[in-house]
């Protein structure tokens, strides 16, 4: 009995990964994307670098657009075909049948079916984006369908506290004696200036810095109105709530610079206090992490940055 | 029973109301109807053309008109900053006050007072609504709170800014210590003025439907339409209590002193989420449960054959009704909810999917072996059932927390709900106009005129809507004034859609006009055998009172 449960869902891993690869292969746009920001005419996910994005993705793409696609043109196809087969000049003297027991049993049974196939990889994928690792538990990854295939994430080393404000975040180390710093947006004279090539709107004077395969724990919370920490490349995205300390968490296994926008309406600059997040190499933060430890000067800090 | 028929003899006793009091005064459901269904169009373009000036915004990235428009209307010195802070502000008050409009004075006045006013009675084989003068302060409370709302775009909300821009789920602190002028007070009292036209409707509705059916109608042998009613009565009536419960919390909080939603003096802002969406996913279907009536009668006209599974469609909207009530918190998934809140709404979403896909293959079923005939009503219902499927799968997608952590308040949430209302409710809207124009009215619309407002409308509002699924799915979050570079290719499909969906309304006006100039006078049922409901065994229009002897059901 359990190993043919296991050949199943090993068989249903299969599909999914199969298909999330078809459904890459269906837009380019975002196979080809550059991490981290929205890329031009794209009509899907950005690309993934964290394991939960991952799953998102997985099960998204590789499930659901499936799913919703197919039941979309399924519908349209009995539209088309009773449009052609039983319009008047077709069949000018219409049935007078109203039940069919059979068929309405079908189409009540069959999409419980299909919810029922949504909601098993649905649930595993909500419950590795609301808790937080602990070093043992296994997080499915690309493999919604099977736990067993998952990857052990370690524990949070690092936690960053995030602050909402109108119209900029806040970002604390509480691991480093506290260090802190404020994020505004740049404008594009500003870009222009000190971060040429950077997209405006997204680019920000001081980023959100931390380390490279290593397990960040986020604290959210707002100081006035409600925002949103959102990441898109993470799969990440907490409200910013004044008077709670919303948790969350990722593991970005990839350096560079990503971005995100406050996802929740907080006033007239809403759209004008963006995130960013330079992710570094181990040994590049631990030299950064000293200065901020130290003298909690971020200029200086991110001087010893390498230039993007 | 015995009763109607005595009030209605005691109404031929007096004269007929004509000029101004025949409205004002108007105790008669099809006068009400009919100025419900001219207040909605009225409405309809207001807050269509707030629409417009957002796309006309975002068609292109940086910010284009609104601090011109600031300068205009505001008097701000042109190309100040001052008028930059003014125009951001008025994005934000004119994404809140079209979400507002459409809502409360455009989908609702058209669907729950326009046409349920006029036809839910004859439907049943009522003289008229069980309290009609209850029906006349149901209208007559609707201006004022659409002119209270409109006010508060002239008075000030945030500092520097006019009018309330929180958005139409007025989430505080925003709402609270947000937006400290007087702007957000007037926009509560009109949801409160709104509400209570909605309530007393609602008590009207039910009390008709139960108690003044003609004899022989059983509630198994009701029209789908009135039964439609009859679960959006029951939906306004428990869910606007909760709502006006959590904006008088806002207002005195706001006023007197009270920190319901403060946490400085251990409020949470997060109980008005749950207040608010406890009201806020039941209206949802509020604005589409009526929608499904008409689907359903225009279905099996136009298709000369009876409605298929009508017990199952029956309880497929009790059911949709129930269940709606129970499912809010997928509105805030990323709220800090915990994980096994999470995974109930998820669960309970879901379920929802199994009614609709119920009520979508039973209309399919309907015209099944039927004979059909592509009159514009046909042509708005078959569309509504392609353009509902389309806003039915995506929020399968949003139900599930999982995928919502990446698409939840993004354009993709935005694409999702306009197409089960923009172009689900409002299909159904312009359905049940064309079916009912001739009965209403007396007399015919322009086919041609009608299948051309279906075909440029039907692509416009496709055009607007589908590019945003692309635009959410990559990020772009709403209620932005500006974006990234990366999205104008579809921000500029998108609003090279709405220009084509103004045009169609172009040809909607025009079919009115139309048909007023050539009078071509209506037949009592101009669809023929299809059409069974008792409204088309009366003359077109119905007299001013019909059914002064109660028509008898088989």
């Amino acid at each position: 009995m359990s190993q043919r449960e296991t050949g199943v869902s090993k068989l249903l891993a299969r599909l999914a990964k199969i298909t999330s690869a078809i459904s890459l292969g269906l837009m380019p746009t975002a196979a080809l994307a550059q991490n981290g920001q929205p890329e031009p005419g794209a009509i899907g996910l950005q690309e993934s670098v964290t394991p939960i994005m991952d799953a998102t993705i997985a099960f998204h793409d590789g499930l659901l657009m499936w799913i919703i696609t197919l039941i979309t043109i399924f519908v349209t196809a009995l539209l088309i075909w009773v449009m052609v087969r039983y319009n008047k000049r077709a069949n000018p003297t219409p049935s007078k049948f109203t039940h069919n027991t059979l068929i309405e049993i079908v189409w009540t049974v069959v999409p419980i079916i299909i919810l029922i196939v949504i909601a098993v990889p649905s649930f595993g994928v909500l419950s590795d984006q609301m808790t937080i690792p602990d070093g043992e538990r296994k997080y499915l990854g690309s493999n919604i369908f099977s736990r067993d295939a998952g990857e052990v994430i370690p524990e949070p080393e690092l936690t960053v506290r995030v602050t909402g404000h109108q119209w900029y975040w806040d970002y604390e180390y509480p691991d480093l004696n506290g260090a802190f710093y404020s994020s505004y947006m740049l404008s594009k004279e500003e870009i222009a200036e000190q971060k040429p090539g950077q997209p405006y709107l997204l680019a920000v004077d001081n980023e959100l810095v931390v380390p490279v395969d290593t397990t960040v724990r986020v604290e959210v919370t707002a100081g006035d109105v409600l925002h949103a920490f959102a990441m898109p490349a993470f799969g990440n995205k907490t409200d910013a709530v004044p008077g709670r300390l919303n948790e969350t968490w990722f593991h970005v296994r990839k350096e560079g610079l990503y971005y995100g926008q406050c996802s929740e309406l907080c006033g007239k600059d809403h759209a004008f206090m963006p995130i960013a997040v330079r992710v570094v190499s181990k040994e590049e933060f631990a030299a950064w992490a000293e200065i901020m430890k130290a003298e909690d000067d971020v200029e200086a800090a991110n001087g010893t940055l390498a230039s993007l | 029973m015995a009763n109607a028929t005595a009030a209605q003899n005691s109404h031929d006793a007096h004269d007929h109301p004509t000029g101004w009091k025949r409205y004002v005064y108007s105790t008669n459901h099809k006068d009400i109807g009919t100025m419900y269904l001219i207040f909605a169009i009225i409405a309809g373009i207001i807050g269509g053309a707030l629409s417009g000036f957002m796309r006309w915004e975002l068609a292109e990235p940086g910010i284009q008109i609104f601090p011109g428009l600031a300068s205009m209307v505001y008097g701000h010195e042109w190309q100040s900053a001052v008028a930059l802070d003014a125009g951001k502000h008025m994005y934000n008050v004119f994404t809140t006050a079209h979400g507002l409009i459409m809502v409360f004075f455009v989908v609702m006045p058209a669907l729950i007072g326009g046409y349920s006013n006029w036809f839910v009675p004859l439907m049943i084989g009522a003289p008229d609504m069980a309290f009609p003068r209850m029906n006349n302060i149901s209208f007559w409370l609707l201006p004022p709170a659409f002119i209270l709302l409109l006010m508060s775009m002239f008075f000030e909300g945030p500092p520097g800014g006019m009018g309330t821009g929180g958005g139409w789920t007025i989430y505080p602190p925003l709402s609270t210590s947000g937006q400290p002028g007087p702007a957000m007070d007037f926009a509560i009292l009109s949801l409160h003025v709104a509400g209570a036209s909605s309530i007393l409707g609602a008590i009207n509705f039910i009390t008709t439907i139960f108690n003044m059916r003609a004899p022989g109608m059983t509630l198994h042998k009701m029209p789908l339409f009135a039964w439609s009613i009859l679960v959006t009565a029951f939906l306004l009536l428990l869910s606007l209590p909760v709502l006006a419960g959590a904006i008088t919390m806002l207002l005195t909080d706001r006023n007197f002193g009270t920190t319901f939603f403060e946490p400085s003096g251990g409020g949470d802002p997060i109980l008005f989420q749950h207040l608010f969406w406890f009201f806020g996913h039941p209206e949802v279907y509020i604005m589409i449960l009526p929608g499904f009536g008409i689907v359903s009668h225009i279905v099996s006209t136009f298709s000369r054959k009876p409605v298929f599974g009508y017990l199952a469609m029956v309880y497929a909207m009790v059911a949709i009704g129930f269940v709606g009530f129970i499912v809010w918190a997928h509105h805030m998934y990323t709220t800090g909810i915990s994980l096994d809140t999470q995974r109930y709404f998820v669960f309970a979403t879901m379920v929802i999917a199994v009614p609709t896909g119920v009520k979508i293959f039973s209309w399919i079923a309907t015209m099944w072996g039927g004979s059909i005939e592509f009159r514009t009503p046909m042509l708005w219902a078959i569309g509504f059932i392609f353009l509902f499927t389309v806003g039915g799968v995506t929020g399968v997608v949003l139900a599930n927390a999982g995928a919502d952590r990446s698409l939840h308040d993004t354009y993709y949430v935005v694409a999702h709900f306009h197409y089960v209302l923009s172009l689900g409710a409002v299909f159904a809207i312009f359905a049940a106009w064309y079916y009912w124009y001739p009965k209403m009215f007396g007399y015919m619309y322009n086919e041609t005129l009608g299948q051309l407002h279906f075909w440029v409308m039907f692509i416009g509002v496709n055009l607007i809507f589908f590019p945003q699924h692309f635009l959410g799915l990559n990020g772009m979050p709403r209620r932005y004034i500006d974006y990234p570079e990366a999205f104008a290719l579809w921000n500029m499909v998108s609003s090279i859609g709405y220009l084509i969906m103004a045009l169609g309304l172009v040809f909607f006006f025009a079919s009115i006009i139309e048909s007023l100039m050539k009078k071509r006078k209506a037949a009592d049922n101009p669809w023929g055998e299809g059409a069974t409901t008792l409204e088309w065994t009366l003359p077109s229009p119905p007299p001013f009172h019909q059914f002064e002897t109660l028509p008898k059901v088989k």
